[in-house]
């Protein structure tokens, strides 16, 4: 702002000297280009204005030539028409105007079209910038996305207890350990082949679930038992890659860590209503139910999953009822 | 003769610990347990130098069952967890192993363990600041607490108010109370400060349970709780009351 005034006294001073070169007397001089100057100042002022509220695109100069060519007209008109009204008295002046209106018309033209330009330059700057900005705000989002998808993939947890247990294996029993190397092998690279949006048979997620449940079989023995039930309908339908496992994952750990006696887990599958409907029930006390240990954040990414790819909210339940927790999840088909 | 006591859920795991140990015949191992219940009981009932104990176990942490112990035995810790501030551990406790672990990491940690003058009163009292230090961090939600032999969990929201007894603390629920031996200045600080206030050097209410406030005499008050309770509330903590709800 404070710019824009300088700039305005700047051109005032220069014309006022400009004009008292013509033999004109410093006033006369001095309160015309104060006059034109001043309402030239408005009228950059309105063009800047115009441009912030209408944007045309960014081949259209033509437009913004033919606004600017429409406010000189305006401006000048406007100019001359004060300065007569200023000098009615002085009728040589008044012939001194009307001889200088065309190079006055010329003069507004250059000042509007180089602050149109500026300005137009400026925001198409600014938008660039914000345009880039926006970019690099989407892009780190999604590295955050893709980041917990692989630490999900990868359950560093079960990964570290795991070779825990084989390196104990590995002592007493070789070949034990061995056979634990394979399964665990097999499952960490059906976790990594897996295509995020190709959904498979329930009964090839079930093969897949096999193999981490062997591997926590090893690590909990006697504590765990897991008792699988699907109806013969549920077992070609589809259901999303890593999805079953999770869940079941979720509902070990809360029994495991959430009670202290042994531990029984159970999967249902059936199909109600043309869905595929799981349900998978572990027991827990309640006094130890804030217990934490991550069970909240596992089957928040699995709500989340579901809604991305079904766009549904209620798709995933959880209940509770004489110290057993079931997870419902619902598959359309 | 050092006494170990191994506590981990996870058979495999404690078979590690087992084998490593055999190659030291002057440590031990007189029990294994599978959580920190069994873990509080065999440490009362065998007293031992050293414990072994995995954090993440069933209902109780390996953090929580420190808790209950009056004495505290030396402690190693062996997690597959690496996010509890592996730093702190290493300054306090005498090791922290993560899972899994060599041989050689391991015997370093029980060289340290045996290099440790006798008189454990020291560590004792530097991995009990840790505890404290460490629970700062995340306010609390559950305290567990040990009476006599039983061990319950008791959720933040079910306690009334929270009464200072010489080094004990005791926490009153509906029902009954708790003894803790903890400091009332850690409970302040621990306790969620929209439901819990310290209305006096020896009471922190929980103030959901507050329903009136009268003057008793010149400069003193009370806070009177749901059933009837009255707890002294002094000046100072009478003006910030005032202040905190807004009155």
């Amino acid at each position: 702002m404070f710019i824009y005034l300088a700039w305005c006294l700047v051109w005032t001073l220069l014309q006022t000297l400009a004009l008292h070169r013509f033999q004109i007397e410093w006033s006369t001089a001095f309160l015309d280009a104060l006059v034109s100057n001043g309402i030239l100042a408005l009228a950059s002022l309105a063009t800047v204005q115009l441009f912030r509220y209408y944007q045309p695109g960014v081949g259209s100069g033509i437009y913004r030539f033919a606004l600017v060519l429409g406010i000189t007209a305006l401006t000048g008109a406007f100019t001359e028409w004060s300065l007569k009204y200023l000098f009615v008295a002085q009728t040589r002046y008044l012939q001194i105007i009307d001889l200088s209106m065309p190079i006055r018309y010329v003069f507004v033209l250059m000042v509007l079209t180089f602050v149109t330009v500026l300005n137009w330059l400026w925001n198409s700057v600014a938008e660039k910038s914000k345009q880039s900005m926006q970019q690099s705000e989407v892009e780190q989002l999604h590295k955050e996305a893709e980041l917990i998808k692989l630490r999900q993939q990868l359950q560093p947890h079960f990964l570290f207890n795991s070779l825990n247990s084989i390196s104990a294996l590995a002592g007493s029993n070789p070949a034990q350990a061995r056979k634990m190397i394979q399964q665990l092998s097999d499952f960490l690279r059906g976790t990594l082949k897996k295509d995020e949006d190709q959904s498979l048979s329930l009964e090839e997620e079930l093969k897949h679930l096999a193999l981490y449940l062997d591997i926590e079989k090893i690590r909990f023995g006697e504590r765990l038992t897991v008792l699988l039930d699907c109806d013969e309908a549920s077992k070609d339908k589809k259901i999303p890659p890593l999805l079953l496992q999770p869940i079941v994952e979720n509902a070990i750990k809360f029994g495991l860590y959430g009670t202290i006696d042994d531990v029984k887990i159970s999967l249902r599958a059936s199909v109600q209503q043309n869905n595929l409907v799981i349900e998978v029930v572990n027991p827990f006390d309640a006094d130890a139910a804030q217990a934490g240990s991550g069970t909240g954040f596992g089957l928040r990414f699995i709500q989340r999953r579901l809604f991305l790819l079904y766009a549904q909210n209620n798709l995933l339940r959880t209940s509770q009822k004489d110290h057993l927790f079931t997870t419902q999840i619902i598959i359309p088909q | 003769m050092k006494r170990v006591i191994i506590i981990d859920d996870e058979v495999l795991a404690r078979n590690i610990v087992k084998d490593y140990l055999k190659e030291y015949p002057q440590l031990n191992v007189v029990a294994e347990c599978a959580n920190g219940y069994e873990g509080v009981k065999a440490i009362q009932q065998h007293q031992p130098d050293l414990i072994i104990l995995d954090i993440q176990m069933p209902k109780i942490t390996g953090f929580e069952m420190l808790e209950l112990l009056e004495h505290l035995p030396q402690v190693i810790f062996a997690t597959a967890y690496d996010e509890y501030a592996i730093k702190a551990f290493e300054a306090n406790a005498i090791d922290y192993l993560l899972k899994p672990f060599s041989e050689t990491r391991f015997d370093q940690a029980i060289q340290k363990f045996l290099a440790q003058p006798k008189g454990a009163a020291k560590a004792d009292l530097k991995l009990q600041n840790m505890l404290n230090q460490d629970q700062l961090a995340e306010e609390k939600t559950r305290i567990v607490v040990r009476n006599n032999n039983e061990i319950s969990i008791v959720p933040v929201g079910d306690i009334q108010y929270i009464e200072a007894y010489d080094d004990y603390v005791k926490l009153f629920t509906k029902q009954s109370y708790f003894l803790k031996k903890q400091t009332m200045n850690y409970y302040e600080q621990v306790l969620d400060p929209v439901m819990f206030f310290r209305t006096h050097r020896s009471f922190i209410i929980n103030l959901q349970q507050l329903t009136r406030i009268e003057p008793l005499e010149k400069n003193t008050y009370l806070a009177l709780l749901k059933d009837g309770k009255k707890i002294p509330l002094s000046r100072p903590a009478y003006l910030k009351l005032k202040e905190k709800l807004g009155i």
